[in-house]
């Protein structure tokens, strides 16, 4: 358990933030020896009283304009903890910055001038907060002194800042009023003001506690790299959630394949103890998996999701809004995709809490986006996985805003998302077409009559008025596919690329029926998985025996021959579907009889009407 | 207090920027002033690559060290087989003479560093320092765009947060990069007697003085102290309200002369 507390120090510009924390570390102790006299001489030759800000302003602009202008950090020690200050700036300009001190601080104090009431930044910081998902909160009700130690004044701003807490749903540890500048209430209890009974600073923040990379959570690790150690390769992360051990059988989003943990990394340290949450670590596997920077390592039965769209919070830095339509980069951490930003659903001004139009969207504003991503990413969300949801957002190479994932679209099922964003609906493409869109997936042996029966099923469903097409294995080796080869790897390439385009034509409302080998089981579950339910996995059966005695293109026999190596059903293994919607067993049914089992199927699939068109 | 966990957490997240900036920035250095810090980093950036640093490591040498650090530096270069390239600072006439002499220093050091950055064309440099060190360097980020005239443009500094760092800058930028900003000097000594790190002698207490913070000879003095072994520095650091740079002439003779060298490019 870390013995460091992160506290962030927000409110409005000229409330008191840098006084408090001056005056903080001066009452701890824990100012060098000479430096009060070094800032009473500073003070005096600027003209102004005793000015305890100056201890953390350090820059000569932010001490001639007396605001804080970038984050920054101090320690003090007080009964045996060790508290890190994290100082955010006030002013709005600088909210980038207060943004980047505070996404790390386990608790905050918001500082509110009892005088001048919660003011632009008091708001604009309490949103901050609750976005980054810090709940640790006290209120510091500053200059008590200047306000006469008023307890009216100070019920009435409590008020204030209550009602702005609960429509946030922050809940406070304590309001305390304060004098940062004499010191009241932080270290020592004021006799100015008998009246409070609360807690004093330091007490409150004695109450709060470090907050840790979770342990008992989801296990996520984000590969930052692969060495090459020795023989083998090592992805290195941190692990953000979770813990992980040697044995452990383990996902690899967005690729969907599993592996076992062969050894936990490290160096200088005894080897392959279990690894915790916030450790930076290596792991080998037992399988040899392709991982690439950015790939989540989970367990199985507790995975990110996996999705090419979602919806976010975000805090909008620029001065340029967010745009439909547009162009981003999306990162989480190590994992980085293109992405486009299909909706704006919601706008809130941070100054003010309103709720805007999406067609105004003024700098710092909170948006609430949804993206859509060309790649598949593995997502969590806010809810579940808080250190998994945070993103941010980059135009070229500036981060533009930062936001957590609120919502994954589909969960798992990535086909439907098209819908979402096109004017047309997936009912209207039904009525203009009289069917719905599919994928017919044959699968089977070379020889099993694949092309024969797709070919026919086509004609048959056209005529019957479809919008209907197949996908055949030369066609698309000439086009789409003229860069593969016929490797292992390439051939998982082919599969997965026909998946992905027989998804898109299912989605445009057509049925389409391809007649590919496709022997492994994994590929054809990429190729379901694009299509989601659209996806009809259909098994020619046919032994080898009859396959080979048909051998239409005399390809079997220069395999026995050996001038075609990798030769499914010779030379390579073909895994029969599991659990295909319909099997047919070609080996002993008359061709006709064949297609007309798949139409009926595809009829009742499709909802095709029966009215017959032109053909 | 236990430390362990503090240590374990501040190492973790060094190691994690030390992978990020060696899986994003190329190509890649890290300045070894072969101080405790930087030292300290280095055996880091050995664990984070499991055993051999994978990037040249630079000393700006204004040939004015103490001896015993060159000696150190001889030492480990072999033992660790780094790749040390040696960086010689231009000479102190050459550098900005309206800054008070004790600056000069880290002015040439400054010149150095824009030198083999206008030569070799790195895109990011590794350095080992603290916020804890120096007001302005509480202000630094862990990525931080720099032109390669070294020119710090604080007001408009990137934003940073939760581990996602700008890792790309434009032609003509180059990062440097901050693994060890959230350490303290005395998490830095916990550290090294953790993990046995070696280091500069000169840090030990000798005739009841002992060097802090090393400079160079001319313009760095040893304090009053006792301290001779590293539980001792410890046991001293927690007591004492003297900042560690105190040892350090530069940073007294102008309230902004640290300011202006940063401003211009110093580390």
């Amino acid at each position: 358990m870390t013995n460091t507390l992160k506290i962030v120090i927000g409110g409005h510009v000229d409330h008191g933030k840098s006084t408090l924390i001056g005056r903080l570390l001066h009452d701890t102790g824990s100012l060098p020896p000479g430096k009060a006299a070094e800032l009473e001489a500073l003070s005096s030759k600027r003209g102004v009283p005793l000015e305890w800000s100056f201890v953390l302003d350090a820059l000569q602009t932010e001490r001639d304009q007396a605001i804080t202008i970038d984050t920054t950090r101090v320690w003090f020690t007080w009964k045996d903890r060790r508290y890190a200050i994290i100082d955010a700036p006030g002013h709005r300009e600088f909210v980038r910055n207060m943004l980047s001190g505070a996404s790390e601080a386990d608790a905050a104090v918001l500082v509110v001038d009892v005088v001048e009431g919660v003011s632009e930044q008091t708001k604009r910081h309490a949103q901050l907060l609750q976005m980054l998902g810090i709940t640790q909160l006290t209120v510091a009700l500053n200059k008590m002194d200047a306000n006469g130690y008023d307890r009216a004044r100070f019920d009435e701003v409590s008020l204030e800042v209550h009602a702005l807490l609960d429509a946030l749903e922050l809940q406070p540890h304590s309001l305390i009023p304060i004098s940062a500048r004499n010191g009241e209430n932080l270290l020592n209890r004021s006799e100015n003001m008998p009246w409070y009974q609360g807690p004093t600073l330091l007490e409150a923040l004695g109450d709060f506690k470090p907050v840790h990379a979770i342990a008992d959570a989801p296990l996520r690790l984000r590969v930052q790299d692969v060495y090459r150690l020795g023989g083998s390769r090592v992805a290195v992360g941190r692990v953000e959630s979770g813990s992980v051990a040697r044995g452990d059988t383990v996902l690899l989003s967005p690729m969907n394949s599993t592996a076992t943990i062969r050894s936990i990394e490290r160096w200088n340290a005894p080897d392959n103890q279990p690894a915790v949450a916030g450790e930076s670590i290596g792991v080998t596997f037992n399988e040899p998996v392709f991982v690439n920077r950015g790939d989540v390592v989970s367990h199985v039965d507790r995975a990110p999701f996996l999705d090419y769209a979602f919806r976010a919070v975000c805090f909008w830095l620029d001065e340029s809004p967010p745009k439909v339509g547009e162009q981003v980069t999306v990162q989480f951490g190590p994992t980085t995709a293109r992405a486009v930003i299909a909706a704006v659903d919601g706008v809130m001004d941070s100054a003010t809490l309103q709720q805007l139009s999406s067609d105004q969207i003024p700098r710092y504003a909170v948006v609430q986006l949804r993206l859509r991503s060309p790649a598949l990413l593995p997502l969590d969300e806010q809810q579940a996985m808080p250190a998994s949801a945070r993103m941010v957002i980059l135009r070229g190479r500036d981060v533009v805003a930062g936001g957590i994932v609120v919502g994954v679209m589909t969960g798992n099922m990535p086909a439907n998302i098209f819908h979402a964003d096109h004017l047309i609906s997936v009912a209207e493409r039904e009525r203009r077409n009289g069917h719905g869109g599919a994928v017919v997936w044959l699968t089977g042996l070379s020889g099993a009559g694949k092309s024969t029966l797709a070919m026919a099923l086509e004609r048959a469903l056209f005529r019957r008025g479809a919008a209907v097409y197949v996908l055949d294995g030369d066609n698309v080796r000439a086009g789409l596919n003229s860069d593969l080869g016929f490797s292992f790897a390439d051939r998982a390439e082919n599969i997965r690329r026909i998946g992905e385009v027989a998804a898109l034509f299912a989605d445009a409302g057509l049925i389409v029926i391809t007649a590919f080998i496709s022997p492994m089981q994994r590929d054809r579950a990429i190729a379901r998985q694009a299509a989601g339910d659209r996806f009809h996995e259909i098994f020619l059966r046919a032994d080898l025996l009859t396959c080979e005695a048909r051998d239409t293109k005399g390809l079997y026999r220069r395999a026995r021959a050996g001038e075609i190596s990798d030769f499914t059903g010779i030379s390579a293994p073909y895994e029969a579907p599991e659990s295909p919607e319909l099997t047919i067993d070609t080996g002993t049914t008359t061709i006709e009889r064949c297609v007309e089992e798949l139409f009926e199927y595809v009829v009742a699939a499709t909802g095709l009407e029966t009215r017959a068109r032109v053909p | 207090m236990n430390h362990d966990a503090d240590l374990a957490q501040l190492e973790a997240e060094s190691i994690y920027i030390l992978r990020e900036a060696s899986a994003c920035v190329d190509p890649l250095c890290m300045l070894w002033s072969i101080g405790k810090d930087s030292t300290a980093l280095l055996w880091m950036a050995r664990k984070a690559f499991f055993g051999r640093v994978p990037f040249p490591v630079v000393q700006l040498d204004t040939e004015m060290e103490l001896p015993e650090v060159y000696e150190f530096r001889d030492r480990i270069v072999k033992e660790w087989d780094l790749d040390l390239r040696v960086e010689l600072c231009p000479p102190e006439s050459s550098v900005d003479q309206t800054l008070p002499p004790g600056a000069r220093a880290a002015a040439r050091k400054t010149e150095g560093l824009k030198n083999l950055l206008r030569r070799d064309g790195y895109r990011g440099v590794i350095l080992g320092i603290r916020r804890d060190e120096q007001a302005t360097r509480a202000k630094e980020r862990i990525f931080s765009p720099r032109s390669f005239d070294g020119d710090w443009d604080v007001r408009h500094q990137p934003a940073e947060f939760w581990n996602h760092y700008t890792t790309d800058v434009a032609e003509g930028m180059h990062l440097r990069i901050h693994p060890l900003l959230h350490w303290t000097e005395v998490d830095i000594w916990r550290y090294h007697l953790r993990e046995g790190i070696p280091y500069v002698p000169l840090y030990l207490a000798k005739d009841g003085k002992r060097y802090r913070s090393l400079g160079e000879k001319n313009i760095t003095v040893p304090i009053d102290s006792n301290a001779s072994t590293l539980e001792e520095i410890i046991v001293e650091l927690e007591a004492t309200r003297e900042p560690e740079r105190a040892g350090r002439l530069m940073d007294h003779e102008q309230e902004d002369a640290f300011e202006r060298l940063r401003a211009s490019g110093y580390m």
